[in-house]
């Protein structure tokens, strides 16, 4: 098992248009972590670099401190399960789990006795003689990283949105087996999603990217709590963090009627461009009580999940989410105030996250 | 849905009349003729199986059947590989792959006794480059009366025809095989040859068995090039099925042999290329491969 580290790496198809952007991360070893973004945001395009299938156009592939640039995919022992199950289809299940070993020469006994080892694990033991071409996808995809996990020397597996073709009611299995394989052997996983749930259930780290840059690397809870780019707020949590474009008023940071007060040491970073305020429907508070402070607004639309009530708001000069308790008695149409507490308030400018700085949250 | 009051029949009447004159109707006569004998202006003769018995036991139909045989598996032994590693050996993208394909598109294109007179020019004994370069290397090459030569000389201008065939197809099947197919087998550490073993072969076994069925019934019949490189000889040496069957059917006018003959030679045909199909759909998707033992 391996630490893997990016450093200062770009990648470009076409000379001028970059697909990855100066990106530097680390995998410690054993961690099981997530690369998350929308479709075309470059996860693919990072995880072929780590695999090797991909040179980078600039910067460093480290693992466990070496550089492996130069390094063809079978030397870095990296194992890679595709989007679309990849399994030799001539081949029984037995002899594709053996296909890794017998390439690099193991002796036969060898070969057996950790295919047996493997099967077991994988609860194939019973279909070793079956042809791996009448499998269903999910099976073929636990046979895909079943030949990853065969090697004992293995730095990494890399996912590529394993779960994409698979039922729904087999992914949830699936990813409990790679969690169990991931614990069992302590792999370094990365797991290349653009499924936010996949991802946040997955693993401890993940790593949210846009347009060929990583925005944010965190647990699941720093990406919910203090999404440091309003894109990470956006995408992250379901329905995502409400943003609105800001603007500087001496001390204050103002979207329509709500203002945000800068406290001292902000106000020198902040010069006023581009800036957005940003707070997830959940951190909204929501008071019926004629009395009480905060914005008032209307309640355009309530919308039912089961578990909550998403409110959709329109009112001093915004239109926001608002996630309430289910039991909440709040109908379309009333008349509700809104506060934004100020811990959970984020303030982005040039999408970089200015406040509340990180002391605040700590307390 | 009742199939009997169905207005839908109609629909399928055209397509019915059309395979009816052109196909339904030459059989059954053929069918008629090879128990018949019949000569001009004679009532024809019922004689059962007798016409079958007759060819059966021809020595120039059985000789053109051994030949026959020999010759398409040859041609497949040939043009199959060839065809595949010319695809591998394509361009993937850009100028040079489209000019690749149109080049081997040509020989498609030529009609059949084109190419039969193409071929007897290139090998004339007093003009032709063929002879011209077995002389220089001190072979002396004739056509005309060597039939090792002819033979060959056959089985060379049906691979310059009709290799591109296969190499079109394999190109098209090779391009249907995703990228990540190579990458798993690269990140586990095939080398090239276990790569075209376990993935590509496989993944062209469809676009392969169209080639080798297109190519063994094709090279079956084979039969204007021929006549126009050969005429079948020296001797009998490349008198194929079709010729043959020319031969008795046109030229001695002999009926009775001609159908009869004619079934043979499709049924032939029929059970060849179901066998075919049914040994190349099955290849590998058993557990014949490397079972685990012990």
């Amino acid at each position: 098992m391996a630490k893997i580290e990016l450093v200062n790496v770009s990648h470009s198809y076409t000379p001028g248009e970059y697909a990855v952007r100066d990106i530097n991360l680390i995998w410690d070893d054993a961690v099981s972590s997530a690369l998350l973004g929308p479709s075309g945001c470059g996860k693919t395009t990072l995880l072929k670099i780590i695999s090797g299938l991909l040179q980078p156009t600039e910067g460093d592939v480290l693992l466990n401190g070496q550089r492996v640039n130069e390094l063809r995919p079978k030397e870095r022992n990296i194992a890679q399960v595709f989007q679309f199950p990849v399994v030799y289809e001539t081949l029984n299940i037995f002899n594709n789990l053996a296909f890794p070993l017998r390439n690099r020469g193991y002796p036969e006994s060898i070969v057996k006795e950790r295919v047996r080892e493997i099967a077991e694990l994988l609860e194939l033991t019973d279909q070793l003689k079956v042809n791996a071409n009448s499998l269903s996808a999910a099976e073929k995809q636990l046979v895909s990283l079943g030949r990853g996990v065969i090697r004992e020397d293995l730095s990494a597996i890399l996912l590529d949105e394993p779960l994409t073709v698979i039922d729904p009611h087999q992914k949830w299995q699936l990813r409990r087996k790679l969690k169990q394989l991931q614990q069992r052997f302590e792999i370094t996983m990365i797991y290349v999603t653009h499924d936010q749930h996949e991802a946040l259930t997955f693993a401890d780290q993940v790593t949210v990217m846009d347009t060929g840059i990583a925005l944010q690397t965190g647990s699941p809870q720093d990406l919910h709590n203090r999404p440091e780019a309003p894109f990470v707020g956006y995408f992250i949590g379901s329905p995502g963090m409400n943003i609105f474009p800001a603007s500087l008023n001496e001390n204050q940071v103002q979207a329509g009627d709500f203002c945000y007060e800068l406290v001292s040491d902000l106000v020198n970073q902040v010069n006023g461009q581009d800036l957005k305020i940003g707070i997830r429907p959940e951190f909204v508070e929501i008071s019926q009580a004629k009395d009480s402070t905060g914005l008032e607004c209307i309640v355009d639309a309530v919308h039912l999940t089961g578990t909550s009530k998403i409110l959709d708001l329109v009112g001093a000069g915004l239109k926001f989410k608002a996630r309430v308790d289910e039991t909440a008695n709040i109908n379309a149409a009333d008349t509700v105030r809104a506060i934004f507490p100020t811990e959970k308030t984020m303030i982005y400018q040039n999408d970089r996250l200015l406040a509340p700085v990180q002391q605040e949250i700590l307390l | 849905m009742k199939i009997r009051d169905n207005k839908a029949w109609f629909f399928v009447l055209p397509a019915l009349l059309v395979m009816g004159i052109n196909a339904f109707v030459p059989f059954i006569t053929v069918i008629n003729y090879s128990v018949l004998d019949i000569f001009r202006g004679l009532p024809a003769i019922w004689v059962g199986l007798e016409n079958y018995q007759v060819v059966l036991g021809d020595n120039l139909f059985r000789g053109a059947v051994v030949r026959q045989v020999q010759f398409s598996f040859l041609i497949l032994l040939i043009q199959i590989p060839l065809g595949v590693a010319i695809a591998l050996a394509l361009p993937k993208k850009g100028w040079t792959a489209t000019a690749s394909l149109v080049a081997l598109g040509f020989p498609l294109l030529i009609p059949y006794n084109i190419v039969g007179i193409i071929w007897r020019v290139f090998t004339r004994a007093d003009l032709g480059l063929v002879p011209l370069i077995f002389n220089f290397f001190g072979y002396e090459y004739n056509l005309a009366q060597n039939s090792v030569d002819a033979y060959w000389t056959v089985v060379a201008m049906d691979v310059w025809h009709w290799t591109s065939l296969v190499v079109l197809l394999a190109y098209a099947g090779l391009n249907a095989i995703p990228d990540a197919y190579y990458q798993a087998a690269e990140i586990d550490g095939a080398s090239p040859w276990r790569t075209f073993l376990y993935v590509t072969l496989p993944r062209l076994r469809s676009v392969l068995t169209i080639a080798v069925l297109l190519r063994f019934m094709d090279s079956f019949r084979i039969y204007t090039e021929v006549f126009l490189l050969t005429g079948g000889g020296p001797g009998t040496s490349t008198t194929f099925l079709s010729d043959v069957l020319v031969r008795k059917a046109v030229i001695s006018f002999d009926i009775g042999y001609s159908a009869a003959m004619s079934l043979i030679y499709f049924y032939f045909i029929l059970i060849i290329s179901y066998i075919f199909f049914l040994v190349l759909t099955s290849i590998g998707t058993g557990d014949s491969n490397q079972p685990p033992s012990g």
